[in-house]
């Protein structure tokens, strides 16, 4: 019984609990968007290059996932999803979290420019500094547009891969950003009309707290609008192809529809069937990234055969 | 005669001080295979700083 107590007091942290302030999740759709960014650039990488460049993005985008939690441990801790992270449950001390946050920062960048180029470094760098201080420190305790501003930082990833092959930017790697940038809002607002959330109690402005839900639903249809001339557009540059342009028409088409129809529901519609049109379009609008970002890697590897492309 | 078995805190720090470890040896790894690949695209011709010298490409030492 002793033993147990002094033991509970460590509060000595495993290596999963370092692991879990790296997002893992959010770092799967980072890698896998800066692999496609990666491999439909125009020009080829040695595979022992591509291989540490993505891990070390991947580690950038987890490092700046540790800044973030060690800023939000506040509110992280009052809500009921995320009250069991690292830090508010005390597996993690805040000083633990900012140590790991800024040291894999640094390598994180120095590796992918010493692997790379200093561009892609640069953007890297670009990235944790927008989603850290721009995003967490700065604006999303201030406005309600808080998921627009941070669609920004998850949308670099691809451009951090084209310019890992190309060295610099392009029409090609700005529009792979502008489609994750206009997809993440109609995305998390989806969620945010589903999920009962706390964000009024942490005092985060959440566009469905400050603007009401009548006011989300209209949001969602608005960006889900100007996204699919997003789509469309990348699907007649040099990474697009009938492939992409067949996905990007079917899946905007749909992804339209699905915001049409939640822009036209009211809360006591929603409540009846249990949020069943919003969790749908939540559910697709995950698929469209994932199906988006493949329809370019086809266009990509069936263009030597003839087959994608223009 | 018999020893109790370790706490479970004994288990964590093994656990996180095995990890470490591993991404350490990880780590090394990569910049050495880094080394490997960025050394072989010099090639003979561009020699320790990468600056390609005409004199000692293979076929510039043939008459």
């Amino acid at each position: 019984m002793t033993e147990m107590r002094t033991n509970d007091l460590t509060g000595e942290a495993g290596f999963g609990d370092y692991v879990q302030l790296l997002k893992p999740r959010v770092m799967s759709l980072v890698v896998f968007t800066a692999v496609v960014g990666l491999l439909v650039a125009p020009v080829p990488v040695h595979p022992f290059v591509a291989i540490v460049s993505i891990l070390f993005i991947a580690l950038g985008a987890g490092a700046s996932g540790a800044l973030n939690m060690w800023w939000d441990a506040d509110i992280d801790g009052m809500m009921k999803r995320t009250k069991g992270r690292p830090i508010p449950s005390g597996r993690v001390s805040p000083g633990e979290a900012l140590g790991l946050g800024v040291a894999l920062s640094g390598i994180s960048i120095v590796m992918l420019g010493l692997a790379a180029n200093f561009v892609a470094a640069g953007l890297l760098a670009f990235t944790i500094f927008f989603y850290v201080v721009v995003y967490s420190m700065w604006l999303k305790r201030l406005t309600p547009q808080n998921i627009v501003i941070g669609g920004a930082a998850g949308a670099f990833p691809p451009m951090i891969g084209w310019a890992v092959a190309t060295g610099g930017v392009s029409v090609e790697s700005a529009l792979m950003f502008a489609l994750i940038f206009m997809w993440t809002p109609p995305h998390f607002w989806a969620l945010a009309l589903f999920m009962k959330t706390d964000y009024s109690d942490a005092k985060v402005p959440m566009l469905t707290v400050t603007h009401g839900r009548k006011a989300t639903r209209a949001h969602i249809l608005v960006y889900t609008v100007l996204l699919a001339p997003v789509g469309i557009a990348a699907a007649f540059t040099s990474i697009g192809g009938p492939i992409t342009l067949a996905a990007a028409v079917l899946l905007n088409g749909w992804f339209v529809v699905g915001a049409w129809r939640i822009w036209r529901r009211d809360e006591v519609q929603a409540e009846a069937d249990k949020y069943s049109v919003e969790k749908a379009v939540f559910r697709f609008s995950l698929y469209y990234l994932f199906l988006h970002f493949a329809a370019f890697l086809a266009d990509a590897a069936l263009r030597p055969y003839g087959l994608g492309g223009w | 005669m018999s020893f109790r078995p370790d706490h479970e805190i004994y288990k964590r720090r093994f656990g996180r001080n095995l990890g470490v470890g591993l991404l350490l040896a990880l780590f090394v790894g990569l910049v050495f295979g880094l080394t490997v690949v960025k050394v072989l695209a010099i090639g003979e011709s561009g020699g320790f700083d990468g600056v390609v010298r005409q004199g000692a490409a293979p076929d510039a030492k043939t008459p």
